[in-house]
């Protein structure tokens, strides 16, 4: 049988041997995003100094959509400022609604394989989660 | 596929023509081209405004409704039509029992039980009308594989009880739960007996006089009529003194700047201009379910359930929930993948053509109880056959290497 789904090495490695999903001590930054209609719940934790994201992690459970995102995403935005970190959400969350440039694509580096979500809209909930919540947690910094 | 096979996937093209191994049965059924046909005629030939009209093409209209009304109650067994409310589904039934009865007749201090197995359309109306009226709600627990039997009632129903509310198959579990069995106990304290027979009453025969129970709420949809029509069987005196659900036309008898006096029974609860091409068509799914009769049906629906059933027992990382006996499942089978969110299933069963569902099943409180936060759910009617078995174990058996794990 063929391998025709969307889920490949990169997202399958990143929901099943995650970086960044793990406890973050000396996070100062901390929200819960829930999908209530799946189930998915993530908690994000970041470490920000002076407006510049030093670290960040996340719990929770979900699909492997919400999982592999928050985990590149993460991937992403350690070692960005702020500016920069909500510059990429909302490319990202452009490219979800199918409105985006190559250019801007190659900013989102691996993340950029969930495009493809633009084409489901039964998961887009599911890969937006994380970006979703650190765009609200980035508001109070 | 067999001779039979194929003479009844003939009566469902949709299947063919979206090319979809459909097992997602218990959310809704497909419908077969009769039923398409029967409420197009109506709508061809015999539609008016029903019940009021003063000439032939509403009379045909009233006919075609009531004789709908009448086959409904005959294939459930009730004693007279009057008793068959029609409503827009199973949600709307118990809607109307929570609004009209419970709302009226329970008060402080009396108890409403309903199971933790309960959809959540028989369990939020209750939830509601506990707030409203100062009922107390008390949830009866199922073991862990579905089990739950009148003696469990009877252990924690007391003189205070009003109101039982219980699924006849639940749309997890799949088993059949006794109704008669509850519907006794319910009585021996003074409670009336609600049973949800949405799972039920398209997969196995119901007889509402047998079991004796006081509501009966079911779904067209679910048993190859459209979306849009659904039934409410209660029995005829409780229906005569419970006040109307919905205020407004053709539930009236007699309207003055004061009040009114109501409608008789059924169309008392049938405010406003109703569904007859639905009703129609739910007439006809259930003449069209006669045709091939409950005997194939059963057997073909339990056959299938074992051959799945017993294909996945081989895969180590496949947990069914609910009884390990096929035969108490009703084409209903509810499972966890190890390692793999039931989302991710259903998206590579969706892009291998298979519809599944994921998700709580509208059941978030059993899904608590079940210690899970979701599953996925297969279910079957009579037109699938063992090739859309084949393809569906062998699509779950995929699934965990495409996901990333090395078996």
């Amino acid at each position: 049988m063929q391998n025709n789904t969307f889920y490949n090495e990169v997202l399958t490695d990143h929901n099943l041997h995650p970086i960044h999903k793990h406890h973050l001590e000396d996070a100062n930054f901390s929200l819960e995003g829930v999908n209530p209609s799946c189930g998915d719940d993530i908690i994000l934790n970041l470490k920000v100094e002076d407006g510049r994201i030093v670290d960040g992690a996340y719990e929770g459970d979900g699909c492997a959509i919400s999982q592999a995102s928050a985990d590149m995403m993460l991937d992403l935005v350690i070692g960005k400022s702020k500016e920069e970190a909500e510059h990429l959400a909302d490319i990202f969350l452009r490219m979800i609604k199918g409105s985006i440039t190559e250019d801007e694509k190659e900013e989102l580096e691996e993340a950029s394989i969930l495009s493809d979500v633009s084409h489901m809209p039964a998961r887009v909930k599911c890969a937006v989660l994380g970006w979703h919540t650190m765009q609200e947690m980035l508001e109070e910094v | 596929m067999t001779e039979k096979d194929q003479l009844i996937r003939k009566e469902f093209p949709i299947l063919k023509n979206r090319n979809v191994i459909y097992l997602d049965n218990a959310a809704t059924s497909q419908k077969p081209p009769c039923v398409i046909e029967a409420a197009d005629q109506y709508y061809r030939m015999y539609n008016a405004n029903p019940l009021r009209g003063l000439y032939a093409l509403s009379v045909d209209a009233t006919d075609a409704y009531e004789n709908a009304r009448k086959t409904v109650a005959d294939f459930i067994g009730a004693a007279r039509p009057e008793e068959i409310v029609f409503t827009r589904n199973a949600s709307e039934s118990l809607n109307l029992i929570a609004y009209s009865y419970a709302r009226t007749f329970l008060k402080e201090g009396d108890e409403i039980i309903c199971t933790i197995a309960e959809h959540h359309s028989n369990m939020l109306p209750w939830q509601q009308a506990a707030k409203v009226t100062g009922a107390k709600l008390t949830y009866l627990y199922c073991e862990k594989d579905g089990t739950l039997t009148p003696q469990m009632l009877e252990d924690i129903i007391t003189e205070r009880t009003k109101l039982v509310a219980v699924t006849q198959i639940s749309n997890v579990f799949g088993r059949l739960n006794d109704i008669k069995g509850f519907a006794k106990v319910a009585h021996d304290h003074g409670a009336v007996l609600v049973a949800d027979g949405a799972q039920s009453v398209p997969h196995v025969p119901v007889d509402v006089q047998d079991l004796d129970c006081d509501f009966l709420a079911f779904s067209g949809h679910k048993m190859f009529a459209p979306m849009g029509i659904g039934a409410l069987y209660a029995k005829y005196d409780l229906l005569e003194k419970m006040p109307p659900f919905l205020y407004g036309g053709e539930m009236i008898e007699y309207v003055t700047t004061e009040g009114a006096t109501y409608a008789e029974v059924p169309h008392k609860f049938e405010a406003g201009t109703v569904n007859v091409g639905g009703a129609v068509g739910l007439a006809e799914a259930i003449r069209f379910m006669q045709r091939f009769g409950w005997d194939l049906i059963t057997k073909r629906e339990e056959e299938l359930t074992v051959y799945a059933m017993e294909k996945m027992k081989q895969y180590p990382y496949v947990h069914v929930i609910g009884s390990e006996d096929p035969k108490e499942h009703h084409g209903i089978i509810t499972f966890k993948l190890d390692g793999v969110h039931p989302h991710d299933i259903a998206a590579i069963f969706d892009a291998h053509g298979i519809a599944v569902r994921a998700g709580h099943h509208c059941a978030q409180p059993l899904m608590k109880y079940l210690g899970t936060l979701s599953t996925t759910r297969a279910s079957l009617a009579f037109y699938n056959n063992k090739e859309d078995i084949d393809a569906f174990v062998e699509t779950l058996m995929q699934i965990r290497k495409e996901m990333g794990y090395a078996e």
